[in-house]
């Protein structure tokens, strides 16, 4: 199986909110959400830098290790979907996601948050028909075969979905193109692509 | 009449053609260029020296930017689309967060009242119930008013409630959802978390008010301290001094004085995110409001077990009001000291009671 993930390639991210858009679009999302963000970081500087963010779908998700519920759950894809019915709106899984990605609908005393909302890669949720599948999660686009809409949409393909393993590969090929001797992999002892950049870096 | 014509003729033509024709040699030069420059471009392509671009290129992103993520820093220059976000990049403290949550404070508090739990079983079963070394005299002592009562268990109830809500919101889904199914586990959890959410912070008003009306009794004495140290009594043969509340109950006031009001603010700072408080902050509040409650729970359960079944005599001061003679002889001597020209017989009580409607305990009698 799959391991679906998203990847943003910040040096191609030109700001322009399509994701945000195609996402809003695709999933119908509630008024005041907005499951993807772009971030820009030193705005306006010689470093400029923008990066599109929306739920990393974690292989070790934070929000599933602290839901008081246990309403989220992995699909067979590795992608984190929650389920509406059991979620109270809390709020923990908001305080542990490093990429701020739950959101609420409402921020009410007493905690009144209503059901969280986050993206779901484009596959939906639980539910017994589509319609109400549609109505609270959004399209599932995975199910018809296709990718999330906002990477689908990405103007300057900065930002990719899929598999983990391709989603890499089309990096690791970037990263050897553009020459850089770490790309943006730096500082991640994890990364067997790490060396890969760089020796196909000094090849070159 | 050819001028004529011709000025007819180009009034027939209609104003965008007009421009173009006026502009074209403009455009024409624009394309001649755009065609050159094609032409161009391979030839530059050719000439490229990759090295040389790299050291003149704009700079990427450097390691200082990913520094700049980790540590969450914004800055002015920091923008995010998402209309109200007070967010940076990456949380890092979520993290922080979620393993002292789930890997110190759950554990540990379940150990601290899991294990208060055992000792309590424990301490009955070996060294039993206290009770009273003489007999009963029958004459009572009036000692709680029938408002102190009412205020004791309905901040005992919502202590309860608000324990057991705050357990099913921290265990519960190691149980509860397994053994009942998503239907029963998902309307549990959702009372859970309604009934702690709206009960806590009347729990919070009435426990200030409890406070403030028991704090004369409460004000630590000298003797409080020999009552420690003698363990309550439990070494040595003789009760230690006490007045009306003795050493323990005095450190169970003074624990809900200081961890309780500390529960209830971090409480109210999670209650209300419509103030909008940072993620940060309301992270720091889960972990004091945790701590505080799971250790406020084992204490209580002591509390409890004292107040209850552990001591003979002493539940029926906060259900009827009145204690007899002997338990506030040997429990509380110094207040025993005080108050025994007012002990009654259970006839005369309940005289008082029919003379007043039944409110007899409300007040105290002279």
């Amino acid at each position: 199986m799959a391991q679906m993930k998203f990847m943003c390639d910040a040096e191609r991210c030109i700001e322009c909110n399509g994701c945000v858009t195609a996402c809003k679009n695709a999933n119908d999302v509630e008024w005041g959400i907005q499951r993807r963000r772009v971030v820009t970081l030193n705005d306006g500087e010689a470093d400029e830098m923008s990066i599109s963010v929306a739920c990393m779908h974690c292989d070790d998700a934070p929000c599933m290790a602290v839901c008081p519920t246990d309403c989220f759950y992995k699909t067979d894809d590795g992608i984190v979907l929650h389920d509406k019915d059991l979620c109270i709106g809390c709020g923990y899984c908001l305080y542990a996601c490093p990429f701020g990605a739950p959101q609420f609908p409402k921020q009410n005393a007493f905690g009144e948050r209503g059901k969280m909302d986050k993206c779901t890669f484009c596959a939906g949720g639980p539910a017994e028909s589509k319609e109400e599948e549609y109505q609270k999660y959004g399209s599932n686009r995975i199910a018809e075969g296709k990718l999330p809409l906002c990477a689908e949409m990405c103007s300057t393909k900065a930002l990719l979905a899929g598999d983990a393993q391709d989603v890499a590969d089309i990096f690791r090929q970037r990263v050897v193109h553009r020459g850089h001797k770490d790309g943006a992999w730096s500082n991640n002892p994890q990364a067997s692509t790490d060396n890969l950049a760089y020796d196909a870096a000094r090849k070159g | 009449m050819t001028t004529i014509t011709m000025t007819s003729q180009r009034s027939e033509r209609p104003p965008w053609l007009r421009n173009v024709f006026q502009r074209g040699w403009r455009m024409g030069i624009l394309l001649l260029l755009l065609v050159a420059s094609l032409g161009m471009a391979p030839l530059a392509d050719a000439q490229a020296d990759t090295d040389r671009e790299m050291a003149t290129a704009a700079p990427g992103i450097s390691a200082e930017q990913w520094r700049q993520v980790r540590s969450g820093e914004t800055g002015p220059n920091y923008r995010d689309s998402r209309f109200d976000s007070n967010y940076n990049l990456i949380n890092a403290s979520g993290e922080t967060w979620r393993q002292i949550r789930n890997r110190w404070v759950s554990p540990f508090g379940l150990i601290a009242i899991g294990g208060m739990i055992v000792v309590i079983a424990l301490f009955y079963f070996i060294v039993g119930r206290k009770h009273l070394d003489e007999p009963r005299t029958g004459r009572k002592l009036f000692r709680w008013s029938l408002l102190m009562r009412s205020l004791h268990w309905t901040v005992a109830s919502l202590f309860i409630v608000l324990a057991l809500t705050g357990l099913n919101l921290l265990f519960g889904k190691f149980v509860f959802r397994t053994l009942f199914g998503d239907a029963v586990w998902a309307w549990m959890i959702s009372a859970s978390k309604v009934l702690h959410n709206y009960l806590g912070p009347l729990f919070g008003v009435l426990l200030v008010v409890l406070l403030i009306s028991l704090l004369k009794d409460n004000i630590p004495k000298k003797h409080d301290w020999v009552w420690f140290k003698k363990a309550g009594g439990l070494t040595g043969k003789h009760h230690p001094d006490a007045g009306f509340a003795n050493g323990g109950e005095k450190a169970w006031y003074w624990l809900l004085a200081t961890v309780g009001l500390v529960v209830v603010a971090s409480g109210f700072v999670l209650d209300f995110p419509n103030y909008g408080q940072s993620r940060d902050t309301m992270q720091w509040a889960n972990i004091i409001h945790a701590v505080g409650a799971l250790g406020l729970t084992a204490v209580a359960l002591g509390h409890i077990y004292i107040g209850t079944i552990g001591t003979e005599g002493s539940l029926e001061a906060m259900t009827t009001g009145y204690v007899d003679e002997t338990w506030a002889k040997e429990h509380h001597n110094l207040w025993y000291e005080e108050v025994k020209d007012q002990a009654m017989s259970e006839e005369e009580i309940a005289a008082l009671k029919s003379n007043s409607s039944g409110d007899a305990s409300a007040s105290k009698p002279s």
